[in-house]
């Protein structure tokens, strides 16, 4: 073995856990896995860290915020709310790491900028990684997991796929093409000049590529897809307003800007150019756009390898992993996933509000969760459960609404978490998934942050006595300030039945 | 965008037995697919918020007040009670294998119903069966 080969980290062998990736999700989780003293081996088949944001967004910036100026302490846990983008750690030195790299007059980081923020949490916070060693498939033998590398074979309890949802998805789509996908989309300033572009699909690749190019002087372009946008959705997400100019261009009625409802049936070569076939449901015939260019951004699947093979089951056309509440296979035992394939763990969705698992500014608590979970249930190392005093539930409460980071940017999915039971008194079980104690069976209390139907925002408490959970939705605040008379009362009226028998202890 | 397969899978259900292909691909988009696992609940009595399922796989109970009342298998679907009206579930839906749905958030079935009179026809019929069985057990 040559030097170079063996100061790298983690050559192969075997090891309590394995963690696949390094971008945001792997980085995050072996943070605080290291926190709890979890040992583990990180391999990627990147270079560098980074993950997804070494290559994408292809053309605009990010589309969550990093403001600069707050009122609490930068890199606190209450500064977290203002920073979507960087990783978290106990450390304060260590957070908001990406504010650092990005530009004068952004409040968006560009993707290299993300990537220079992502790169210093892996250097200052020390997460070691071997590079250039990639995942190529896996088998179970008896008790072990073995992931077979591009370097040897790595035997493990557990592993946790940080794997990213970075494999460009094509529908069986006649007539479209890999090489049609967003990824291969090209940044040249003229390359869609006085061209006619069509596009299919019309979630966020498709709105920020339309956007670049709509910049870049095309002349005609036309988005296409069966679901429409919808209006009411759009209102609450952070597409609208950086990428819409195609859509609001074709919603006034632009020359050259269309935007069809409509199933893409075929994709047919003429010459130099294009027929894309289309049928809307409410037309006799299918409309034929003539075009230049297929743009293809129908999105992107985990890459998992031969894990289906090894029974693991998948959602959404086996681009994601299908979960439990914990990011475990629901299928295969062992098998957990962080980053950005958490997603398909839906939580309880209510009113059809989903998480944003999908975004850094969600999974990176999901991660604190998961190290935490993976700790306990396989390696018996149990967290840290601090006992409150009766008296202090109410204010320990209201200051998690008020400002936890983790309520305010996974609103409905995580919840803070009390138990309660006489001989132990007030656990604080911490920050988990709401549907754990939801569908759980311990007596106590969870407060978290929801949309309801009308997408307003309520504190919300689900407490459980006696096996009975009972749900209480409490109002708006307009300047959402839950550190308010109404809001100590409230809570207090609430838990008073749980506390009072604990009142001695 | 949907598979052929999940299409293929929507055609097969009475709910949509009367929808042309891109109808059907247009309804594939429409609706979320969510995986349960077993023993996890896709709808919780007396919790607000849920939303209206189809059943692709798996095996599902009704259960109320922890007594189990039906079983549900593909093609049946739940939760439309509590979109359309509004009113907390009256029962948890629990998955007894692993349950694949279609799920569409409560807040969009109306309008959906309304876009698609031929699928709600279809529920209403499913609805009629249904009062007309628990009109019978009494």
């Amino acid at each position: 073995m040559s030097d170079t080969v063996s100061s790298r980290p983690f050559p192969p062998g075997q090891y309590p856990l394995v963690v696949v990736g390094s971008g945001p999700g792997g980085l995050q989780t072996s943070y605080f896995l290291r926190r709890l003293g979890i040992e583990h081996a990180v391999v990627s088949a990147d270079d560098g860290p980074g993950g997804m944001f070494r290559r994408f967004p292809l053309f605009e910036r990010l589309i969550s915020w990093t403001h600069p100026s707050a009122d609490v302490p930068r890199g606190s846990r209450w500064f977290e709310a203002h920073d979507q983008n960087s990783l978290v750690a106990e450390e304060e030195e260590l957070g908001a790491l990406v504010l650092d790299e990005l530009g004068e007059d952004h409040r968006r980081p560009a993707r290299d900028e993300m990537a220079a923020g992502l790169a210093a949490f892996a250097e200052r916070a020390q997460v070691p990684v071997r590079y250039g060693c990639r995942w190529e498939s896996t088998r179970r033998e008896e008790d072990a997991l073995v992931l077979v590398t591009s370097e040897g074979e790595y035997r493990c309890t557990a592993a946790i796929f940080a794997i990213g949802m970075t494999e460009p998805w094509v529908p069986p789509i006649p007539g479209l093409e890999l090489d049609m996908h967003y990824v291969h989309v090209s940044s040249a300033p003229d390359r869609y000049r006085d061209r006619r572009v069509v596009i299919v699909g019309k979630r966020n690749s498709a709105f920020e590529v339309g956007e670049a190019i709509v910049r870049n002087g095309l002349r005609e372009l036309t988005l296409v897809s069966p679901r429409p946008p919808d209006l009411a959705r759009l209102a609450r997400s952070p597409l609208r307003p950086w990428y819409l100019t195609p859509y609001d261009e074709h919603v006034r009625g632009a020359p050259g800007r269309y935007v069809l409802n409509a199933s893409v049936d075929r994709v047919e070569r003429r010459g130099d150019e294009y027929l894309l076939h289309a049928l809307d449901p409410t037309r006799p015939e299918a409309l034929v756009v003539e075009v230049d260019d297929v743009v293809v951004a129908t999105g992107f699947r985990a890459p998992l390898q031969d894990l289906p093979e090894l029974g693991l089951a998948t959602v959404l056309d086996g681009r994601l992993p299908a979960l439990t509440p914990y990011w475990e296979s629901v299928t295969v035992p062992g098998i957990f996933f962080a980053g950005n394939v958490t997603q398909a763990a839906q939580g309880l969705r209510k009113h059809g509000v989903a998480s944003v698992s999908g975004m850094v500014c969600g999974f990176r608590y999901n991660a604190r969760i998961l190290a935490r979970h993976v700790a306990e249930t396989v390696f018996g190392v149990a967290p840290d459960r601090p006992r409150l005093e009766p008296e202090s539930v109410v204010s320990h409460l209201v200051r998690e609404l008020d400002g936890a980071p983790e309520l305010a940017m996974q609103k409905g999915y995580l919840a803070r978490v009390l138990h309660a039971e006489p001989r132990q008194g007030v656990r604080d079980e911490g920050i988990l998934p709401l549907e754990v104690f939801v569908d759980g069976a311990d007596d106590g209390v969870a407060v978290t942050l929801e949309f309801d139907a009308e997408e307003t925002i309520h504190p919300v408490v689900y407490l459980r006595q006696a096996g009975v959970l009972r749900e209480t939705s409490l109002p708006p605040h307009p300047l959402r300030r839950y550190d308010d008379p109404v809001y100590r009362d409230a809570l207090a009226q609430l838990v008073d039945p749980l506390l009072r028998p604990l009142g001695s202890i | 965008m949907a598979d052929a397969l999940v299409v293929e899978r929507l055609a097969q259900l009475a709910l949509f037995a009367d929808l042309r292909w891109p109808e059907l691909e247009a309804v594939a988009h429409t609706f979320e697919e969510e995986v349960f696992a077993e023993g996890q609940r896709a709808v919780r009595q007396g919790i607000s918020g849920s939303a209206f399922y189809i059943v692709l796989e798996g095996e599902a109970t009704v259960v109320v007040d922890g007594a189990e009342r039906a079983r549900l298998g593909r093609g049946d679907f739940f939760g439309e009670i509590s979109a359309l009206t509004g009113d907390v579930p009256t029962a948890d839906i629990r998955a007894e294998t692993m349950l694949r749905c279609l799920m569409l958030p409560g807040p969009q079935l109306e309008a959906f119903l309304l876009e698609h009179p031929v699928v709600m026809l279809r529920m209403l019929h499913a609805e009629a069966r249904r009062v007309r069985d628990a009109n019978r057990w009494r």
